[in-house]
């Protein structure tokens, strides 16, 4: 059976292997180059990804991650991971940092502030629910979060999330304020899919809610079907596997 | 409880949560920084050499543990000028220090928009009956341990992350050894006990019983726990690592050293590659001087460890 490669060089890679566990996939650790031959599809999760970004080049990762976006194969990013994928991203730390790339937006690096400034939010989810069923809304922890400013023509938004576009204008960002009344509110993008990257400014891997995995494993799945006839989830994973989660308190394997 | 007839002690969750800054998104943040290592630094510029060398957050303080032992006296939370110079010069989260039950202290952190408080053990303690009550605060907190019970209270108090107490400042690695060793021993007794015997178990621990419970479900404690207290090689910081913690603190061992830029880099990747040895043999080599030790036989020696329960 495939396996799911999950960057784990910091941040919470293990609860994303934890989150593919309960869905009866395996997720894998990748540290090195030569592990990503070795798998299909590949999660980068949350984390500093200033610190991320440093490992992966002590590690020369780039490169084989570069490959690895550029040849189509199945990548989702969150938080962290989102900002790896991006092709542009701003507030970076001095001297900037490196990036993946592949998905074509401007994703502002911790656009929501501190950590006094983090939250949680129910998401409007419509892509999600019409594949995985489910509530209407989907809970998304925002750590430190960046948000998407502007995506290409190619990306499909799945969330966004409101803020005061006063919030907009003042960050550093490059969108001009397009609205006569500064008071207005306006959205900021929270989760997008460009053909087989996905990205979650959020974190689905904190809460026990796993419709993302599952989408992120389905996604794969067809991409892998297109190739070859292999399939990558076991027969459980169909199309109304949600069940309300007993509890859902964040997740420590 | 109208109606209901029971007696809810802790309400729903196991945790009380706020409105405004759920529990969840407390330890978010402390899950992020899983695998990763934070350094203490005392200046703006010691602040991006550990963002360089790929530091998941920085300490921000006037004084280095080692430093507070050599030059005595009351040791307090650091000026909010230098706390927001070094904010400014990095994008990675900072934490800093407040004394321990010094909750005003806290207030001033929380006020200058820092993402982590360290309750700490490190600074002469403002209160030595308490502890600063921390779901009060929007901010989270991390709380240092020697043992399960002393955790678990933490957390009861609102803590939302873990580390050893170790013996800061001292570059030996010995007491977070026994730290990280009494915690792991203790969660794995428990995990094969039988439910009867928790709540005596629990009361030997002084510990909540709720939290001794979600403890024995898990597996582990229900926050994320670092190592802290004496770390000064990368081999200390697998080593923690190995012994099941999260993540690690990097005090005095850097910036006390022969090259901080060299060290705090292989100790990050240490800590990447803890269960490596040919990588921790890579990185381990030609670091120059490490920080000079403390010996704890000698009694001269003041243990910070036990300034709190």
């Amino acid at each position: 059976m495939a396996v799911v490669g999950v960057l784990a060089l910091q941040g919470s890679f293990n609860e994303h292997i934890a989150a593919l566990r309960r869905l009866g996939v395996k997720g894998v650790e990748i540290r090195k180059p030569e592990q990503l031959q070795t798998v299909t599809s590949l999660i980068i999760p949350g984390g500093e990804s200033t610190t991320m970004a440093k490992l992966a080049e002590y590690h020369d990762l780039f490169p084989s991650l570069r490959e690895f976006v550029q040849m189509g194969k199945p990548v989702w990013g969150t938080c962290a991971g989102l900002i790896f994928l991006a092709n542009k991203a701003v507030g970076q730390k001095a001297g900037g940092q490196h990036l993946v790339g592949g998905l074509d937006c401007t994703v502002h690096r911790n656009f929501f502030g501190s950590q006094i400034q983090s939250f949680e939010a129910e998401l409007s989810v419509p892509e999600l629910v019409s594949k995985e069923g489910g509530p209407e809304t989907f809970r998304g922890i925002f750590i430190r979060a960046p948000a998407i400013l502007e995506a290409g023509p190619e990306v499909k938004v799945l969330a966004d999330y409101p803020v005061s576009s006063n919030r907009l204008s003042n960050s550093d960002s490059p969108i001009e304020d397009k609205t006569e009344n500064p008071e207005e509110e306006s959205k900021v993008i929270v989760a997008v899919r460009q053909g087989n990257i996905l990205g979650t400014a959020f974190h689905p891997e904190l809460t026990a809610d796993t419709r993302w995995h599952s989408y992120f494993v389905k996604m794969s799945n067809e991409i892998i079907e297109e190739a070859s006839s292999s399939s990558l989830v076991p027969a459980q994973v169909g199309t109304s596997h949600y069940q309300p989660p007993a509890s859902d308190l964040p997740i420590y394997p | 409880m109208e109606g209901s007839g029971v007696v809810t002690v802790y309400g729903n969750g196991a945790i009380t949560e706020t409105k405004k800054s759920p529990f969840s998104v407390k330890v978010g943040l402390a899950q992020m920084l899983r695998g990763g290592v934070i350094m203490d630094v005392v200046n703006a510029e010691q602040a991006r050499i550990a963002e360089e060398a790929g530091a998941c957050a920085v300490m921000a303080l006037e004084r280095v543990p080692a430093d507070i032992r050599a030059q005595g006296g009351v040791a307090r939370m650091s000026d909010p000028q230098l706390i927001k110079e070094i904010k400014q010069a990095v994008t990675i989260p900072v934490m800093a220090k407040a004394r321990i039950g010094h909750f005003v202290e806290a207030q001033i952190l929380e006020a200058i928009g820092i993402d982590y408080v360290d309750e700490s053990e490190v600074l002469t303690p403002a209160d030595d009956a308490n502890h600063i009550n921390k779901h009060n605060f929007r901010i989270p907190f991390v709380c240092g341990c020697r043992n399960l019970g002393e955790a678990l209270r933490r957390i009861r108090e609102g803590a939302a992350m873990i580390r050893t107490k170790g013996e800061a400042g001292t570059g030996n690695i010995i007491e977070a050894v026994r730290h990280v060793r009494s915690v792991m021993a203790d969660i794995r007794l428990l995990r094969n006990m039988d439910d009867d015997e928790v709540f005596t178990f629990a009361k030997n621990l002084a510990a909540p019983y709720d939290l001794v419970m979600q403890t024995k479900q898990l597996g582990r404690l229900p926050v994320v726990q670092f190592a802290a207290g004496g770390v000064a090689t990368p081999a200390d910081a697998a080593l923690m690592m190995q012994l099941g913690c999260d993540g690690v603190f990097v005090g005095s061992g850097v910036f006390k050293s022969g090259d901080p830029a060299k060290r705090a880099r292989a100790i990050v990747q240490a800590v990447t590659h803890y269960s490596d040895p040919e990588i921790l043999a890579e990185v381990s080599c030609g670091l120059g001087d490490a920080m000079v030790g403390i010996n704890l036989n000698d009694s001269k020696v003041e243990r910070f460890a036990h300034r709190s329960e």
